[in-house]
Parts: structure tokens; sequence; C-alpha cells
């Protein structure tokens, strides 16, 4: 490393340090830049591929209300899934990539998305479950996020909050008509909540590399692009949500789920992490099939986008939200 | 005036009004993480919400009138009491939403324009006479309806004037919506007495604007025909019966159940 670059470096820790917001043309360490575009790029694919197995129950919601309030949400998701990739975009323009490589690289299995866009949802229990409870999971880890050190994301994390918590809110009212219906329908809920359970605690990541051999948290919490552990985050899930849920009369498929008061804290059965880790890497139940759907409608609309290249009126489409 | 025939013949027309939009708020629907870019995405399925939205305004009428609750309405009607136009039930191309699907961009696009704009006309028309309660919504609907008319009239100019394979794909989509667009400008079999009792102006002049409206920016040729046979009056293909079980899986799944 040069000198010149080390006093950068210094400057830039210090910037860090001292809580400043690093902005997309300032000068940032490599690997500073990487750990961004890996984040916020993996982020907004994860809401993209979201949209996904809620997609199915958007016409299937049963009632108007609910047809409404589903595609209302799924829209939100795709529309975080913009705002984050033009964040990602930005800061891969000087590394001469654009959103076509993202795409590329989620095609190729290079780019991840969370372990619960994997998951089967083959009921409208988990059309609730996943407004309810996943992203009950994504309010506590992007609320965390919101302090962090790079502004663009932090800015696009406060209008994802927002729509956020409609999101749960609409997730919640599904749950509740379902716990205080018929027996069907609590049965319905149930086998919802005994599904997805693992897939929840899974949700923050591994506490420590013990369990998968290697994690980004260490690096993240340095250049303080998030604020707090994978444990702390799913600890404040628990907090929040089992009483909850117990409340409603459900039950966790977890007999060894309980507070400790001595240790402060939750102690609860692990998830498979072996488990996790081959759902990521694309082999959970429905990884291929839903990125099999993303590379179709990529590859059916080829002529569509190398029309919009062509036709001199192109920036025009898309902007009615 | 015979008011029962009176009544007839608004409920008849405001089925027309909301099985169109809710149709074609459902086909709109399936295209959600599949359009050409993101930012399509996001903006279709906005225009595909409006529609339900209008729809739901037409059912919450028609309950209001006797005809049963919106929800039983749109989830519990068989498929030969919708009065919607056939080409708004055709789907958007091969396989479904879920599996395979291999949909048509250049299709959704006029199937969309010609749409808007003939449901904008219809509006207009029904602003300036018609049932008290119904200019109220179709007021009220308007607002929106030149959104929807820019984004669609944007999307088929800019595909109509980039590669000749889009202009190629675009022809022949146009070809496939005018072979059954006719039947949006059908009333159906009461056809005559909607006119006479002045909820809306007739079918020939609704379509002539139509067609004058679309001349002025492209000069195609715009004969059309109802090849599937005539929606409003009951008559539909396979592809609504599909729709429909889709559409009411989860509410027939359970009876009698609140969702
Ligand atoms: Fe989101
Ligand atoms: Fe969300």
């Amino acid at each position: 490393m040069t000198v010149a670059s080390e006093h950068q470096l210094e400057r830039f820790m210090n910037r860090i340090d001292s809580g400043e917001k690093i902005e997309a043309n300032d000068w940032m360490p490599d690997d500073y830049r990487e750990a961004l575009i890996r984040l916020i790029s993996m982020h907004g694919i994860s809401e993209i591929m979201g949209a996904l197995p809620e997609k199915e129950w958007v016409p299937k919601a049963p009632t108007l209300h609910r047809k409404l309030a589903i595609m209302a949400k799924v829209q939100d998701e795709m529309g975080h899934g913009q705002l984050l990739l033009r964040v990602a975009e930005d800061l891969m323009e000087p590394l001469g990539k654009n959103r076509d490589d993202i795409m590329q690289d989620l095609f190729s299995g290079k780019l991840k998305f969370h372990n619960v866009f994997h998951m089967e949802a083959p009921t409208w229990g988990d059309a609730g479950i996943i407004a309810w409870l996943v992203d009950g999971a994504a309010i506590i880890s992007q609320t965390m996020m919101l302090g962090t050190s790079y502004g663009p994301y932090g800015r696009a994390l406060k209008r994802i909050c927002a729509e956020e918590v409609f999101h749960a809110q609409h997730g919640e009212s599904i749950i509740m008509a379902l716990a205080e219906g018929t027996k069907e329908q609590r049965e319905l809920l149930q086998d919802s909540i005994n599904r997805w359970w693992p897939s929840l605690l899974m949700f923050f990541g591994p506490k420590s590399k013990a369990e998968t051999g290697h994690t980004n948290q260490d690096k993240n919490m340095r250049y303080k692009l998030r604020t707090k552990t994978n444990e702390q985050l799913r600890q404040e899930f628990l907090t929040k949500y089992v009483p909850r849920i117990w409340a409603l009369g459900l039950t966790i498929p977890d007999e060894s789920l309980r507070f400790d008061e001595a240790d402060g804290e939750w102690k609860y059965a692990q998830p498979d992490w072996n488990e996790f880790k081959r759902i990521v890497t694309g082999h959970g139940p429905k990884s291929q099939e839903r990125l099999s759907l993303r590379v179709r409608s990529y590859e059916m609309n080829n002529w569509v986008r190398e029309a919009l290249g062509k036709s001199a009126l192109a920036s025009e489409v898309g902007s009615y939200e | 005036m015979d008011s029962g025939e009176y009544r007839n013949c608004l409920i008849e027309l405001l089925y027309q009004l909301a099985d169109d939009d809710f149709i074609l708020a459902y086909r709109g629907s399936e295209w959600i993480g599949l359009a050409p870019h993101i930012e399509e995405d996001v903006a279709f399925s906005s225009i595909s919400q409006d529609l339900m939205g209008h729809a739901t305004l037409y059912y919450s009428l028609l309950e209001e009138l006797g005809e049963g609750q919106a929800d039983s309405l749109t989830h519990n009607r068989p498929p030969e009491k919708f009065h919607n136009a056939i080409i708004l039930e055709l789907p958007n191309g091969t396989g479904t939403y879920l599996e395979n699907p291999d949909y048509d961009w250049g299709f959704t696009v006029v199937r969309n324009y010609f749409y808007t704009l003939a449901k904008k006309i219809r509006l207009d028309s029904i602003k300036t006479e018609s049932y008290e309660p119904l200019q109220q919504i179709a007021k009220k609907i308007s607002v929106e309806m030149s959104y929807h008319l820019m984004h669609w009239e944007t999307w088929f100019n800019q595909l109509m004037n980039s590669t000749p394979e889009a202009r190629s794909r675009m022809e022949k989509a146009i070809k496939l919506v005018l072979e059954n667009f006719d039947g949006i400008f059908s009333y159906g079999e009461l056809g005559d007495q909607i006119v006479k009792l002045s909820l809306i102006e007739s079918e020939a002049t609704l379509k002539q604007r139509w067609i004058t409206e679309l001349q002025k920016k492209e000069q195609i040729d715009l004969s059309m025909t109802m090849n599937k046979g005539n929606g409003r009056n009951g008559i539909h293909t396979k592809h609504l019966t599909t729709s429909l079980a889709t559409l009411s899986e989860v509410y027939q799944s359970i009876p009698a159940a609140e969702w």
C-alpha cells in the first residue's frame, strides 16, 4: 500500500469512527466497496426473489380486499428491490458493472438470495406468515441497518422500513382472521408456523463461524455497516414474536424453547445449519423453480429490452408509480 | 319508464364494467415478477391494483342494488354469469403464472392500450349521462385513466417504432387482439334498451370515437370481430373457467369462513 492510500484509509476510518456517512462519490477502500456491493445486491435481489413466493397468492387471495392488499405489498417489495439495485449499481459503476451483471450473477448462482425465499409457501396461511413473521424479521434487521455508515443505503432503508410496517400489519390481519376462524383455518395457520419456524430462526444467519465456517459479520461491524450481531437480532425477534404466537393459542415446534431468566436470553434448538448452507447455495425446495422463473422472464422479454435500446423514447416507460 | 327494466339494464351494464376490470386486473397480476424490467413490474402492478379497485367500486354498487356481496360476486359466481368481453380473459401467453410462463409482452401492451382507450371513452360517455351513482364512480375513476393511457400509449409507440422484430411482433399482436375486440363495444342482449334508457351512448358511437382516436396516432387497419363469441351474453372460453378457479381457490376451500 502506498503512503498516499494509507493516508486515505486512515482518514476514511476516522470518518467511520466519528459516525460520518460515506457517500457514493467519496473515496472508499476496495473491501468496503466490495462488502457494500455484496450486502446491498443480496438485499435487493432478495426483495425481488421474495416477490415470487407471495406472487402465487396474489390472485388466490380470498377477498377483494385481501387481493388488493397483497398486490400492493408485493409491489412494494419489487419497489424495494429497484431502490436497492440502484444503490448497488452506483457502487458498481467504477468497476464497469451494471444491473445486467447482477442478474447474471443471480442466474449463475454467484449472487445468493435470502434463505426464506427458497422455501415453499403452499397455503394461504403461508402468505400470512410470510407477511407477519418474515417481514417482521426483516423489520428487525433493517431497522438495525438504518445507522449504516453508507449514506445512500441508510436513506433507502428508511423508506423501506416505513413500508415494511404496513406489510407486517397486513400479515397480522391475515393471521388474526385465521386464528379467530374455523377449526380448519386454525389448523392451516398452525401448519404454516410449523413449516416456517426453522427458516425464521435461520433468517438472521449463524451465530458465529462455528456454525457454517464463515461469516461476514465481523468486517461489516468494523465498517459500521451493521451494529448488532446475528444472535442479538434473533433474540430480539424471539422476544417480540414468541409471546404473540403463544397468545394466539398456537404452538411453536421446539419443546426446548424458553426464556432463561438467569442468562437473560432465549434458549432454542439450533436449526440445521448444514441445511441452511444447502438452501442458500441453491439447493432449497424451491430454489431452482424460482430461479428458472426469473431466467424465463428475462429470456422471454429479450426482444423488449432490445427494442427499448433502439427506441428514441426509452426512458419514458416505467415512470408511473 | 318501467323501473324494473331500468334496474335490469343498469345491473347488466354494471356487470360488464365490473367484470372487464376484474378479469383484466387478474391477467395483469399474473405478470408480477415477470415484466420486462423491475420498473415496469412496479408500474404495471400499480395499474392492476387500480383496475381491481375500479371493479370493486362497481361490485359495491351491485351489492347496494341487492345482487349479493361483492366478495361472493367475484368468488362464487359461475363463468356463464360473467359478462366481461372475451378478449380480456384470454391468457397472456402459454404456461401459467407459476409454471413455465411464456408470456407475450406485445399482446399485453396492445390489449391494455386498446382496452384503456375504450374504457376512457366509455367512462366519458357515462359521465355525461346515466345513473347518478354510476356517474360519480366514472368521475372518480377518470382521474387515474390518463395515467394508464399514457403508460400503455408510451409502450405501444416505443415498440411500434424500434426494431423490425418488435414491429412484426406488435403487428401480430394487433391482429390477435382485434379478432376479439368487437366484444368490448357490445352491450349484449340488452344493448338496445341500455342505450334507449340513456345509461350510455350507442355501441357504434363509442366504437367510432375509439377508431378516430387511434387513427390519429397510427395508420393501421382496425377492422375487428368477435371470433370467440360475445362474452356479454355469458359465452366464454375455458380460460375464464380456469381463471375463476384460481381466483376463488382459497375462498371456496373452506365454506362460510371469514378471511
Ligand atoms: Fe421489502
Ligand atoms: Fe416487506
